[in-house]
């Protein structure tokens, strides 16, 4: 469970079946698990009107086998994060009024798919998020402005201008990501061991 | 009254210097021998003649050299202004508050002569004359709120109002005590105030919102803010602290008179007519650790403040490195005097 910290941190809840003519269910394979459980609890012929889909490091693993086994009226597996973000515009273009999102997995994919979700118009009391899998954060880095997906250490070096970032519990929903900020910039003889902490 | 602008730098040289009007009008923050957070809001009236209260938008001896320094940032780092698509409207209201303000206030400075949407602005210290079309941005060189952002000191943030709620959504902001419009831009009242410690618990943030939710057009609103800076630099942003933040180890007992600058935000929140939006113009104001002691209630009141600040403030104004050193230098600018009610020197 991610505690609250900071105010711009998002916290996440548990997955509940909602009224709706529509559901429409986002997962990564850590949330593949929450979903299963969402359908366990929802009415029978919940699934008739389900659509899933799942960004997965294998498409005929596990994961994927468990969302098939649901039978939802449409599923599409995407092996990567943009493909599946694409997918979802296109989806929530052709969606109608009244649909209800399911968003579970890692924070990476709750926050970049919630984004696609808000700016293609839907309300935000729409969408309802789990928490599931590892706590690795998506970072921006203040200073080039660069983005790294899978964050687990504290501190991180930047992938692409190599500070060394302190990552912050302040984050935009906008850039979906956490703040890292130079964490050795007064002093830059300081060299802070970094330390699994996003795990 | 005529005003010297001054040639001077916030950067690499540093030659900024406040004249010795400047020092006794600037700004001290600190109405009583301490500190804590609370919601110090009071009605934006105008105040003593030659004050920084006088007029709506104080213009100083500062102001050219500040306009070449946004310049300077806003050639490096273009995303320091920023509005979000449904901000051009209040962007446009920013636009004509500062000009009918400036013109009326500051007549040999700035000249606004409109003809329905045809206006005409004559910035005298920049020399700049412009013909423009009200609400048509393609007849202005750039954006409405880049074009008088980088007519006006101090950094702006224009501040949508929905769910009862204020949303920054758009600002120009080259000037900022170490926070960032491109992280911050998009969020909430309470998300983009979620880095200040203590505050939220005390209840100043939903206080706040209350009063700046309810802000009438006509009736605007002030209050200071305060942290220090090393050296007179105005961009001191998250963006940039590989830059600035080496200064910090600069900090000797020696130095601290000529490089710690006390550095004072007045921030001003006015609702814009068309769009009600809410503008908030924060206006810094830098003054020399050398030249604050000398008014002697100033200097007095700066040790009992730093010495007894909370040591959360201490950590988040970013003064952890050299506080006791500053407590140090500032005991022996304090006789133990009394000091006067009010922030004025006496
Ligand atoms: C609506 C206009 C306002 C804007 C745009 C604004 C913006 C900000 C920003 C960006 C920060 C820096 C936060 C960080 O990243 O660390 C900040 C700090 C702060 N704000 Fe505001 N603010 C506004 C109004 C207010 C009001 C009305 C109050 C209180 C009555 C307030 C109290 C504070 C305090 C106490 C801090 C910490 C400052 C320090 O200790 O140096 N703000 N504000």
């Amino acid at each position: 469970m991610i505690e609250p910290t900071i105010l711009s941190r998002p916290t996440y809840g548990t997955l509940e079946p909602r009224p709706g003519r529509a559901h429409l269910l986002i997962a990564d394979d850590a949330g593949s698990a929450a979903i299963v459980d969402l359908f366990a609890r929802a009415p029978a012929d919940f699934h008739e009107s389900a659509t899933i889909l799942s960004v997965t490091k294998d498409l005929s693993g596990d994961e994927a086998a468990a969302l098939h086994r649901l039978s939802p009226a449409t599923l599409t597996a995407c092996p990567d994060m943009p493909a599946m973000l694409n997918t979802l515009a296109g989806l929530l273009a052709e969606a109608g009024m009244g649909v209800q999102i399911y968003l579970a997995g890692t924070e990476p994919l709750i926050g970049q798919a919630m984004r696609v979700v808000i700016e293609a118009g839907i309300d935000h009391s729409a969408i309802a998020t789990e928490h599931r899998g590892s706590l690795a954060r998506r970072v921006q880095c203040v200073h080039c402005k660069g983005f790294m997906d899978e964050v687990t250490t504290q501190p991180v070096t930047c992938a692409h201008c190599g500070l060394s970032l302190f990552v912050r519990d302040h984050y935009s929903r906008r850039l979906a990501a956490f703040q890292g900020v130079c964490i050795n910039a007064e002093d830059q003889s300081e060299i802070v061991p970094a330390e699994e902490v996003f795990r | 009254m005529t005003i010297t602008f001054r040639t001077e730098t916030f950067r690499d040289d540093f030659t900024f210097r406040n004249s010795p009007a400047g020092i006794r009008r600037f700004p001290f923050p600190f109405h009583e021998d301490g500190y804590m957070y609370s919601v110090n809001i009071e009605p934006h009236r105008p105040g003593a003649p030659g004050s920084v209260f006088e007029h709506g938008f104080d213009v100083d001896e500062h102001y050219v050299a500040e306009m070449a320094d946004r310049a300077l940032v806003l050639a490096e780092d273009p995303l320091r202004c920023q509005a979000l698509p449904h901000m051009d409207l209040a962007s446009w209201d920013y636009l004509e508050l500062v000009m009918t303000t400036k013109a009326r206030d500051y007549p040999e400075l700035f000249t606004l002569e409109t003809d329905g949407d045809r206006w005409h602005w004559t910035n005298r210290p920049l020399g700049i004359d412009d013909r423009f079309t009200f609400g048509v941005t393609s007849t202005l060189p750039c954006p409405p709120l880049e074009y008088i952002g980088r007519q006006t000191q101090g950094d702006h943030c224009l501040l949508d109002q929905r769910d009862n709620n204020l949303w920054m959504d758009a600002g120009m902001v080259t000037t900022q005590a170490d926070w960032s419009l491109d992280f911050d831009i998009g969020m909430n009242f309470f998300e983009w105030h979620a880095p200040v410690p203590l505050a939220h618990e005390m209840g100043v943030f939903q206080r706040a919102i209350k009063f700046l939710t309810s802000i009438p057009q006509g009736q605007p609103s002030r209050r200071l803010n305060w942290t220090l800076t090393v050296n007179p630099r105005l961009d001191t942003s998250p963006e940039n602290y590989p830059k600035w933040g080496p200064d910090k180890l600069t900090v000797t007992p020696d130095t601290i008179g000529e490089k710690m600058h006390l550095r004072v935000e007045l921030q001003t929140f006015w609702r814009l007519p068309r769009s009600n939006a809410l503008v908030f113009p924060i206006r810094c104001y830098l003054l020399r650790f050398d030249d604050l002691v000398t008014i002697p209630k100033w200097a007095r009141r700066m040790h009992r403040v730093i010495r007894d600040l909370p040591p959360e403030l201490v950590t988040y104004k970013g003064m952890s490195r050299y506080h006791p050193m500053l407590v140090e230098w500032l005991a022996a600018h304090d006789d133990g005097a009394p000091t006067s009610p009010g922030i004025f020197p006496d």
